[in-house]
């Protein structure tokens, strides 16, 4: 069980800025993640997603402003990486412990719960992109977590994956009641099961529950015909009810 | 007299014989330099510990220069190399594969000018130097060697984990609290010291050798990191005992030996996996889960 309170805050980011060569990739970003909370961050590529992620990790420093994280808080993190990149002998049951040491019981519970236990005698780099996600996942939630930190979860995985990958982490991060922090690309899945969607090009455009933000200029500006395809079918389904 | 004194004398006699000093040395150095190797390739840095290597003469020279030993000297220029390709790698626009040219091949060279500089200057310690003269090595030297070897496999097992975990993803590693940039810094000070005590052995020509060729072997072979580091132990002792035998029987030099010897069971290894592997694709065929593609022929 999570050691925080829900609603408690586990990271804050206040007026934060990282400046690599020659500008600033991110810049004035204030935000706020607290425990229980889905926050999605969508945004182009280059809008500085996975920047926003290392920083509030603690992977890169802060050029303004600063980032406090909860103490002793428990983070989960599933990186943008491809099974190729782990180009070593290693097996998923190793790669489990690859920081630190966990029982038996719990490699095996987390697998179970990412829908990957039966991969626990594969090797890694022969896994694919669907599997490997899963795997790394379950790595996450083997560690307890309190915060769970997702760059592109969705990352190489097929189009008929995707429905049941999101699903998955739905599933866990609510029987869980950790929050969780990823970027994606996929508006309808935003809409429908994140608390905040972050919209963020360089700084925070606009932010706020799905319902809010969907309406919001800036929003538009940034997903242009996907914005307004997505509204149009969203408020088919609930019968218009909600259109403005 | 008792056996337990005939014995201790034996012992004295066997370590006077400057075979079975060699014989040790040689297998202190394959104990570290197998699992040290091992990270060398999975980081990809076997070209990073070739540049070390060429700069040793440079440590050779500027040691005696400095009154102390010379593995001391090999050990510090190797080490500042290292530093310096991270540093240059960092700031500099060039690509790796340059600064590591640019350095490997000038620090050789200047080595050389230095050697020739020096008033003590001759021939015959330049190509121990290069190719190594482990039947030379003394008690000193021994126990420095020994000393070293286990100093190296302490530091490399207490920053095992979280080294493996940042060799695979970085980012990951230092998310989960590890402390990536120290422990590259001890794992290079570790290649270093391979190396400066490697040179005696196989030197600087062939050490990264002893190093790659082993863990290349284990590579085929192992399905877990400390597997491979274990086999890659197990190889290069292998080829230490094997290679100085050999060398003994074929009036050959003891360094180039024992790399070959490492060099035939690595293509042994190789046709053995070759041959698993064929194995278990046709096996799989026969179960009707063909996953290889089918010849034209």
């Amino acid at each position: 069980m999570p050691l925080h309170d829900p609603g408690e805050p586990l990271v804050r980011a206040s007026s934060v800025g990282v400046h690599r060569g020659g500008r600033w990739i991110i810049h004035d970003v204030n935000l706020e993640i607290c425990s229980g909370e889905v926050v999605t961050v969508v945004g182009p590529n280059g809008a500085g997603k996975s920047t926003l992620l290392k920083t509030l990790l603690g992977l890169y420093c802060p050029d303004a402003g600063n980032v406090v994280r909860a103490p002793g808080l428990q983070i989960g993190y599933v990186p943008p990486t491809d099974p190729v990149q782990f180009d070593l002998p290693l097996t998923v049951r190793r790669l489990m412990t690859l920081t630190s040491s966990c029982s038996a019981d719990t490699i095996a519970n987390a697998l179970q719960e990412a829908g990957a236990d039966h991969l626990s005698g594969s090797q890694v780099n022969e896994l694919s992109h669907g599997e490997f996600q899963r795997v790394m996942l379950a790595r996450a939630l083997s560690r307890n977590p309190d915060l769970l930190v997702m760059d592109e979860p969705l990352r190489g995985i097929d189009f008929s994956s995707e429905a049941e990958m999101y699903q998955l982490i739905s599933e866990v991060v609510e029987h869980r009641g950790c929050a969780a922090l990823m970027t994606s690309h996929d508006l309808h899945y935003v809409m429908s099961r994140t608390d905040q969607v972050v919209c963020l090009n360089g700084t925070i455009r606009c932010m706020g529950a799905p319902e809010d933000t969907v309406d919001h200029p800036e929003f538009h500006q940034l997903f242009g015909t996907r914005a307004e395809a997505y509204r149009h079918v969203r408020h088919q389904c609930q019968g218009e009810s909600l259109d403005t | 007299m008792s056996r337990r004194v005939t014995g201790h004398l034996t012992l004295l006699l066997v370590l006077d014989d400057f075979f079975f000093r060699a014989l040790l040395a040689t297998l202190a150095v394959a104990a570290v330099a197998g699992p040290t190797g091992c990270v060398i390739l999975w980081q990809r840095k076997a070209y990073f510990g070739d540049t070390m290597a060429h700069s040793a003469l440079l440590g050779v020279v500027l040691g005696i220069i400095l009154g102390l030993n010379p593995e001391a000297g090999v050990f510090g220029v190797a080490f500042l190399v290292a530093a310096t390709v991270v540093v240059l790698q960092r700031v500099s626009r060039l690509p790796g594969d340059t600064i590591l040219g640019v350095l490997a091949h000038s620090t050789l060279a200047i080595g050389l000018v230095a050697m020739a500089l020096t008033d003590n200057y001759r021939q015959y310690e330049l190509t121990a130097y290069l190719f190594g003269d482990v039947l030379a090595v003394g008690r000193e030297d021994l126990v420095l060697i020994g000393l070293g070897g286990l100093f190296g496999l302490v530091v490399l097992a207490a920053i095992w984990r979280p080294l493996v975990a940042a060799t695979l993803h970085e980012g990951l590693a230092a998310a989960e609290g590890a402390k990536p940039l120290r422990n590259q810094l001890l794992y290079m000070a570790l290649v270093a010291a391979v190396v400066a005590v490697g040179m005696q052995v196989v030197g600087a020509l062939l050490v990264v050798a002893l190093m790659i060729v082993p863990a290349a072997a284990a590579r085929t072979l192992a399905h877990t990191p400390e597997q491979m580091a274990l086999i890659a132990v197990l190889i290069a002792t292998l080829s230490g005992v094997l290679g100085l035998y050999g060398s003994l029987w074929l009036d050959t030099p003891a360094g180039p030996t024992i790399v070959t010897v490492a060099a035939f069971l690595f293509l042994g290894c190789l046709a053995f996996d070759g041959g698993t592997q064929r194995l278990s694709r046709s096996q799989g065929v026969r179960r009707g889960a063909a996953r290889a593609p089918e010849d034209d022929a």
